[in-house]
């Protein structure tokens, strides 16, 4: 198959497409069938994409089964995978039948519903994949209408509020990142992210409003995109829409905003920032180390607070996250495996914890933390998950979790030994709320009247988690699955991205001998 | 060689006669009773004219000693023109005909417009700049006061009229001293004289008070003050008018006398033109934030996007022309399928423009509610739309001609902007249930008029029609 990105992408659309024009009504049968479609159409997304992973040659560092073709204004319809996406193409494609399934007893626009998930997953494995700047632009962007929608007409009370607030943080970062693409395109006469790749944009520093910028036109730009990945991630302190998102968002919507669409920022930052603009990173670097150890600390403080338990847990995901940017911007072997690598394993642990609290909520309608205690009395195999995940989330040795922290502390220690001591105590907090939240939910005595009649998660429940959790586990034990597919990759973006450096150096330097 | 000259202006002869017999006809028999014929034969003609100008035209041709110009960039307005003018008048035929609106003089004032604009976009003089111009500002001065016992639309023609025949005063003053200062009122002779890149302070006055009046004309700020109170106080399809041909054609006259008098000495007048768009764009977005009346809220829609296609006239590029083409191109499709949803909003047969009156509308018609997203969608500028790339064409022009603050600033003003059209599609989506919710009736114009226009959004992504290639040549003609 030589155009595989491209169908595995568009399965979902096109399902969606089926969906809006050939089915009808609002009866319970129409519901069932659009759910059924929905399911069979990610599964089959999720099968086909298996040929990606075992099509891909590790070794090869270059884009892998690129698809190219003309397009309109000059630009191009350019798809390709390599080391650092192909792994979140399959997370994608892996995470998107689970959500369906956990949105079986929805009833409200079903067919609404599904068409806005299955066009939610064409456009994320579509950031993944392109390697066309205004391409991988477009899928971004429109990424946040379903997302508006979705947060917008299934969501909870305050859901207006929230969504807007979603919608318009993101927008404004992702418009300055497109006047960035803009002078990128006009600097460099191309939107191909390979020849973009190898394109040198001028470090030289200048004056903007009286102010000397250091790098220059690279270190514009790279705040330009920073502004739109630093929002997407979401980094501190423009985390602020994140948690109003995930209160209001129903369980699916958190499920993929917590799994995948915080991943397109890390995604974003070693796509563009790190081998296009690498002095203007260099630059920033200490500055956005220091935010994420900020990030892991103070949001982590913050969640021990939280009463509301999804709350809770977008405030531990700005907090992983923080990780993530720390991992990435050390620059160096075991900084980007390891943020990597804690992308996937957030996107695993992440999307089971909002599943978690998803059960209870769609028993007891309520994400209080006060309201439950106990439940291991009535729910003893809920209780076993939750205990996994939420040993998961502290990153306990064994889970992917532990590999993912571990491996982006050691890679910051190579390079900023404070602000690794700094996070380094972000993981005690996070064994604090989170720890905490399980005892308050979980142990205790069953004393509310309301609870006594729970019952444990029924097989579609389990069904949903045991994905999860092979591969948490799987993952914490045999890591190389990943770091074998990133690592050549990695390596060659670091040797670049330290070539380009030593070379701007230098250019430096022989302009100061002059 | 008069004969040479005729036909280069043949189109134009041949609606205004037709405009001139039709009237004639209509007064000397059943008077109203001919209009819905009338307003299908006019719709018909320009649509065949439109056809006739995009297909025959060839090369630049100049008649009547440069005062009329006919080259790639007219042929490519004068199609939108035409096309959006007859959309406009099929699509207005029901809606004014079932609200005892529709007056035999409605269709020919429009083709008398459309005369005007034509003349407008081929202008090679500065007289023939002004006839135009007035003949198209008049026709639009007595069609936005058509509905003739209703205060608003009365005071709607009044303003618009007042404020036009200031404006016309300002552009006349300006062209007095560009003619005192160059002695000559023909656009060929005046980019002679300031060739040299350098530019008397009296020309540059004239040239001021031509942009001032100009950017009246296309209701750019500050001089747009007219624009809110006449949308909401005309008809609706008047405003659907308003809002898309006379758009075109200001903007292409624009260009034509910033290029093809003052090529020359773009700096002069970049940053004139900058401070326009900024201010549109900004003062669209925010103003629109309050608006409870679609149609008030269209008017700044309106101005704003006429900001966005000023970055293009900005950049004072062939890059930049071609991406202000396209713009307006993109610009007139949105705008005709959202006048024909705003057409369709009506309860026990009366019109409503109030965005209250949408809440949860995609409960009950979710096929026009989402047509109507994606124009919303479109309007933003939010991806995959095609208003994404009608923004991303100009946002590349303005860069690459070096004014990159303008087009941060256009960033940020799309942003705030996009919440307004958001909050339609929110009350459409998820607002609270309306205790009194809207009807929409559609004929089967509207609907086609509003589900292609939505369609187009998305196909356009994948194939324009040629339209770029056209845009292309076009700039092409005109900068040079």
């Amino acid at each position: 198959m030589d155009n595989i990105l491209s169908i595995v992408t568009f399965i979902p659309a096109v399902a969606a497409g089926i969906l809006a024009l050939f089915l009808h009504g609002e009866d319970v049968a129409a519901q069932r069938n659009a759910k059924w479609v929905a399911l069979v159409a990610t599964t089959v997304t999720f099968l086909v994409s298996i040929g990606i992973y075992t099509g891909f040659d590790p070794s090869n560092t270059g884009f892998q089964m690129v698809e190219e073709g003309e397009w309109l204004m000059g630009l191009k319809y350019k798809m390709g995978v390599d080391g650092i996406s192909v792994l979140f193409v399959l997370l994608t494609t892996f995470i998107m039948p689970l959500t369906i399934l956990a949105s079986w007893h929805v009833t409200d626009r079903v067919k609404e519903y599904m068409i806005a998930f299955l066009l939610l997953e064409t456009l994320m494995l579509g950031v993944f994949m392109a390697l066309d700047l205004v391409l991988f632009y477009l899928f971004f962007e429109a990424g946040l209408i379903p997302m508006f929608l979705i947060i917008g007409i299934w969501g909870g009370a305050n859901r207006v509020y929230a969504s807007f607030k979603f919608f318009l943080y993101t927008f404004l970062g992702s418009v300055l990142m497109l006047v960035a693409m803009v002078a990128m395109y006009a600097d460099a006469g191309t939107t191909d992210i390979e020849a973009l790749m190898s394109h040198h944009f001028s470090s030289e520093g200048f004056s903007v409003l009286g102010i000397y910028v250091v790098g220059g036109m690279q270190t514009l730009m790279f705040l330009a995109f920073f502004a739109s990945f630093a929002v997407k991630m979401p980094m501190w302190p423009v985390h602020t829409w994140l948690p109003d998102a995930h209160v209001q968002a129903p369980t699916a919507g958190s499920v993929v905003l917590a799994a995948i669409l915080l991943k397109m920022g890390g995604y974003g930052f070693l796509r563009f920032s790190l081998p296009m603009f690498p002095v203007g990173s260099a630059v920033m670097t200490d500055l956005v180390l220091w935010m994420s150890a900020i990030a892991v600390v103070y949001t982590s403080l913050v969640a021990l607070v939280q009463e509301d338990m999804k709350k809770l847990i977008a405030y531990s995901s700005v907090a992983h996250m923080g990780f993530v940017t720390m991992g990435i911007f050390a620059a160096n072997q075991q900084g980007i495996d390891g943020a990597i690598f804690q992308m996937l394993s957030h996107g695993f642990i992440s999307a089971a914890l909002f599943l978690c609290v998803g059960v209870i909520y769609d028993r007891m309608h309520t994400r209080d933390i006060e309201a439950y205690g106990g439940l291991v009395i009535r729910m003893p195999a809920y209780a076993l998950v939750f205990m996994l995940f939420t040993m998961a989330n502290v990153g306990l040795p064994g889970t992917s979790g532990f590999i993912g922290e571990f491996l982006t502390l050691m890679g910051t220690f190579q390079v900023n030994t404070w602000v690794t001591a700094v996070a380094a105590s972000g993981v005690i907090f996070s064994a604090a709320y989170a720890l905490w939240l399980y005892r308050r939910v979980v142990f205790g005595d069953l004393i509310k009247e309301s609870l006594k009649a729970m019952t444990d998660m029924s097989s579609r429940e389990r069904l949903i988690f045991a994905p999860l959790i092979v591969m948490t586990i799987l993952l914490g034990v045999y890591p190389s699955l990943v770091t074998d597919v990133i690592g050549n990759s990695t390596a060659a973006l670091i040797s670049n991205y330290d070539m380009a450096l030593a070379a701007a150096e230098a250019a430096t330097q022989s302009a100061a001998s002059h | 060689m008069i004969q040479a000259d005729l036909t280069i202006i043949l189109p134009e002869i041949v609606l205004a006669v037709y405009a001139m017999a039709a009237l004639l006809a209509a007064v000397y028999t059943t008077k109203d009773g001919l209009a819905p014929l009338l307003v299908w034969t006019t719709a018909g003609l320009m649509a065949l004219l439109a056809i006739w100008i995009a297909t025959n035209g060839d090369g630049t041709n100049v008649a009547f000693n440069g005062m009329f110009v006919d080259d790639g960039f007219a042929r490519f307005s004068k199609v939108a023109i035409l096309l959006s003018a007859a959309a406009i008048l099929v699509m207005s035929q029901e809606y004014m005909a079932r609200r005892d609106l529709l007056r035999f003089e409605f269709p020919l004032l429009v083709a008398l417009a459309a005369v005007g604009m034509m003349m407008m976009v081929s202008a090679g003089d500065l007289m023939s700049l002004y006839m135009g111009l007035e003949l198209q500002s008049l026709s639009l001065y007595v069609v936005a006061a058509l509905r003739r016992d209703s205060a608003k639309s009365t005071e709607a023609g009044l303003k618009y009229f007042v404020l036009g025949a200031l404006s016309s005063g300002l552009l006349l003053y300006g062209a007095s001293l560009v003619y005192g200062f160059t002695g000559t009122t023909l656009f060929s002779g005046i980019i002679q004289t300031v060739q040299d890149g350098e530019i008397s302070v009296g020309l540059l006055f004239g040239l001021v008070f031509l942009i001032s009046g100009l950017a009246f004309k296309v209701s750019a700020v500050p001089f747009h003050m007219w624009t809110p109170d006449v949308y909401e106080g005309s008809p609706t399809p008047i405003t659907a008018f308003f809002a898309t041909a006379p758009k075109v054609a200001a903007m292409a006259l624009f260009a034509r006398v910033m290029h093809d008098a003052f090529g020359g000495v773009i700096k002069d007048w970049q940053q004139v033109i900058v401070l326009l768009s900024v201010l549109s764009m900004l003062l669209g977005a925010v103003a629109a934030i309050g608006q409870r009346d679609i149609k008030r809220l269209m008017a700044f829609s309106s101005i704003a996007h006429m900001g966005y296609a000023l970055i293009g006239l900005a950049a004072g590029t062939e890059l930049g022309i071609k991406a202000m083409l396209m713009y307006l191109a993109i610009y007139v499709t949105m705008n005709i399928g959202t006048f024909a949803f705003i057409l369709m909003m009506e309860r026990d047969g009366k019109p409503v423009t109030d965005i209250d009156a949408l809440r949860q509308y995609s409960k009950r018609e979710p096929g026009k509610a989402l047509a109507v997203l994606i124009l919303m969608f479109s309007l933003a500028g939010v991806p995959p739309m095609l208003g994404f790339f009608a923004k991303f064409g100009v946002w590349q022009a303005g860069v690459s001609a070096g004014l990159t603050g303008l087009v941060i600033a256009s960033a940020i003003a799309s942003v705030i902007g996009a919440f307004y059209y958001l909050r339609i599609v929110f009350y459409m989506y998820f607002g609270a249930e309306n205790e009194d919710p809207i009807e929409t009736h559609s004929s089967p114009v509207l609907w086609v008029a509003l589900m292609g226009s939505a369609a187009l959004m998305l196909v356009g992504v994948f194939y324009q029609f040629g339209i770029e290639g056209a845009a292309a040549a076009a700039a092409a003609t005109l900068v040079n």
